[in-house]
C-alpha cells in the first residue's frame, strides 16, 4: 500500500476509497439458511448508500447457509460491493482456488481470508474439516494467484483473479505480545485489509494499534477497526463468555446493565458511536467495519450518527 | 505409541453375539501399557462376556490369550493351530492388529474390542493425549518440538489464531492452545526469529491424503 503513488489501479471500489485516503466503511451481510435471495436483497437494501462493502459471511459459526459467493452474487445484483469471505475449514486449496476464480468471473473483487469457525461449535459438529492450507497462505495464495497470474501448480491462468485482499485479525487474543508479529506475517503473506475482531477494550486496541505503527506497519496495511453495537448486558455478558476470542471490559457490560431496559438499545449505541469517533482520531486506522449481525436496519443510523458518509 | 480405548461393553456383546466360541485376543504392545487391550483387559473382559450369556441362558466358550504383538507375522502365526477352534476371535488389539490378524485367517471373523484413538504419550495415570498423526513429514524443528498439525484444533501452520485465550483453545478450555506452547518455547530457546517466518504450504501427499503410506527399507530387507 502506498498512498503517494498514484499509478496503482484499484482492485475494487474498497480499495479506490483506501487509496484515496478516505475513511472507510464496511458492513456485514449472513446469508441465510435457506435458498432465499430475497434475504440477501432485503439486507441490501438496509445496508445500501450507508456503506462502501459488505462482508458476506461464509457459514459463520459453521452453520449451513447459502454460500457466500452466491450471497456475494446477489449483493452485486443489488449495486453493492461485496468482500467475500472465504474460510479454509470446508474446502481444501483445489476447491478454494476453483471458487476464487469462480468468483472473479462473477465480479466479485475483495476476499476475506479466514481459518472459520471450527465445526464443533456449529449445528454439524461430527463435520470432517478440511484445513489443507491455514488463512495466512490462503492470503499467500490469492496474492500469488494476483501477481504471477499462476495457480499454485504454477499454470498459466488466462484471466487471472486479481483480488483485493483482506484478512481478519484479533488484538484481544493471546498471546497479546506475539499478535502484531503475526500480523507482520500477514503482510508478508500479502494482505492488503484487515478487518479486527469487535472493539470493546479500546485500551488493548490502542496499544496493539500504537505497536502495529511502531512496527511500521501501519504504513503497509489498510486496517478497520470492528464494532458491533450491543442490545443489552446479558447480549455483552454472552459474546465475552461465550464468542471466541472476544474481549468486552467489565466496565462495559456494567455500563448496559446500569440503563433501564428500555434504554439499553440506546446505550450499546452510544458506545459503538464513542468507539467509531475513536477510531477516527487514531493513527493507522483507515475505516470502520460494522457488524449489526442480524440487526442490518441499524447499520444507517450508526453511520448517519457517527457522521461517517456522504 | 498407538491409544486405543475400550468400546462399550453393548457394541461388543452385539459384535459377538452369534458366536458360540470366541477367542479374547489380547496384545502385549501399546494396548498393554494404555490398558485397553493387555492381558489383565482380555481377562476381565472375557469374564464379563461369559457372565453376560451364562445370565442370558446362552453359555459360550470364551478363550482368553496375549500375544507378543499382533502386528508381526512372527506371533500372529502362534494361534495357526487353535485357530479352527474358533467361531471368532474378538482382538483387543489396535486397528493395525485387528487387520493384520484377519488378511492372514481369511475364514475367521476377526472383530475390533477396542477403539484406536491416537498417537499419544501417557501424561498422568489413566490420562493418554494425543502428539502425532502421522503426517509423514514432520515440522517439530521448525515449531519448538511441538506439533501443530496434531495439537491445534484447526491444524494451523501459522499460528495462534484468533480464538486463542489464556493459553487455551477455543474448543475447549481445557485443551492447551499448541501456538502458545509453541511461542512459549520458541520464546524459551531464543528461537523467535523462526516464528516470524510465514510456515509454507505444507504437502499433505505423505499424509493419509496420498493414500495408503508404505515405508520399503532395502537396507534392512531379507
Amino acid at each position: 500500500m502506498s498512498n503517494d503513488d498514484m499509478t496503482i489501479k484499484p482492485l475494487s471500489k474498497l480499495h479506490e476509497i483506501l487509496l484515496n485516503g478516505e475513511f472507510a466503511v464496511t458492513g456485514e451481510c449472513g446469508p441465510p439458511r435457506g435458498a432465499n435471495r430475497e434475504v440477501i436483497a432485503k439486507k441490501a437494501g438496509l445496508l445500501k448508500g450507508f456503506i462502501d462493502a459488505v462482508n458476506v459471511t461464509d457459514n459463520q459459526t459453521a452453520i449451513v447457509r447459502m454460500s457466500s459467493i452466491a450471497g456475494a452474487v446477489h449483493l452485486i445484483e443489488a449495486g453493492l460491493e461485496p468482500v467475500m469471505q472465504m474460510v479454509v475449514r470446508d474446502r481444501n486449496r483445489i476447491a478454494l482456488q476453483s471458487d476464487i476464480l469462480g468468483a472473479y468471473s462473477m465480479g466479485i473483487r475483495n476476499i476475506l481470508c479466514l481459518s472459520g469457525d471450527h465445526q464443533s461449535f456449529g449445528s454439524q459438529p461430527d463435520a470432517l474439516n478440511v484445513f489443507d492450507i491455514d488463512s495466512l497462505n490462503l492470503v499467500r495464495t490469492v496474492k500469488d494467484m494476483r501477481e504471477t497470474g499462476k495457480d499454485m501448480s504454477g499454470f498459466e491462468l488466462d484471466i487471472a483473479p486479481a483480488m483485493f485482499i483482506g484478512a481478519a485479525a484479533n488484538p484481544f487474543a493471546d498471546p497479546f505480545e506475539y499478535r502484531v508479529l503475526r500480523l507482520a506475517k500477514k503482510i508478508d503473506a500479502g494482505v492488503d485489509f484487515i478487518q479486527t475482531q469487535c472493539i470493546y477494550n479500546m485500551a488493548r486496541f490502542k496499544q496493539w494499534i500504537k505497536m502495529a505503527r511502531e512496527e511500521g506497519l501501519t504504513e503497509k496495511v489498510y486496517i478497520l477497526g470492528g464494532v458491533t453495537p450491543l442490545k443489552s448486558a446479558g447480549m455483552a455478558r454472552y459474546m465475552n463468555n461465550k464468542v471466541a476470542g472476544m474481549d468486552i471490559p467489565d466496565e462495559i457490560i456494567k455500563r448496559m446493565g446500569s440503563v433501564p431496559k428500555e434504554d439499553a438499545i440506546e446505550e450499546g449505541m452510544k458506545i459503538c458511536l464513542e468507539t467509531i469517533a475513536e477510531l477516527k482520531e487514531l493513527d493507522g486506522v483507515s475505516g470502520v467495519h460494522i457488524m449489526a449481525i442480524e440487526w442490518e436496519e441499524k447499520v444507517g443510523e450508526i453511520v448517519k450518527r457517527a457522521g461517517l458518509k456522504k | 505409541m498407538i491409544i486405543a480405548d475400550k468400546k462399550p461393553i453393548e457394541e461388543i456383546i452385539e459384535e459377538v453375539e452369534d458366536y458360540d466360541r470366541l477367542l479374547v485376543l489380547g496384545c502385549n504392545e501399546c494396548v498393554t501399557v494404555c490398558e485397553a487391550g493387555g492381558k489383565k483387559e482380555v481377562g476381565i473382559l472375557a469374564s464379563v462376556l461369559r457372565m453376560h450369556f451364562i445370565k442370558e441362558g446362552r453359555e459360550k466358550k470364551i478363550d482368553e490369550r496375549t500375544l507378543e504383538r499382533q502386528c508381526d507375522h512372527e506371533y500372529l502365526e502362534e494361534i495357526r493351530d487353535v485357530i479352527d477352534q474358533y467361531d471368532a476371535v474378538l482382538s483387543l488389539a489396535c486397528g493395525v492388529g485387528v487387520q493384520f490378524a484377519a488378511e492372514k485367517y481369511l475364514s475367521t471373523p476377526i472383530l475390533p474390542g477396542v477403539n484406536t484413538v491416537c498417537l499419544g504419550a501417557n501424561e498422568e495415570r489413566g490420562v493418554w493425549t494425543e502428539r502425532c498423526q502421522a503426517c509423514g513429514e514432520c515440522v517439530l524443528a521448525r515449531t519448538a518440538g511441538i506439533c501443530p498439525v496434531s495439537r491445534c484444533a484447526k491444524r494451523v501452520l501459522n499460528g495462534p489464531c484468533g480464538g486463542s485465550s489464556n493459553g487455551k483453545c477455543e474448543i475447549n478450555k481445557d485443551l492447551d492452545c499448541a501456538w502458545q506452547l509453541i511461542i512459549d518455547r520458541l520464546h524459551a530457546l531464543g528461537r523467535m526469529d523462526d516464528y516470524e517466518k510465514v510456515a509454507p504450504i505444507k504437502n499433505w501427499s505423505t499424509d493419509r491424503a496420498g493414500g495408503p503410506r508404505k515405508v520399503v527399507r532395502e537396507d534392512v530387507q531379507v
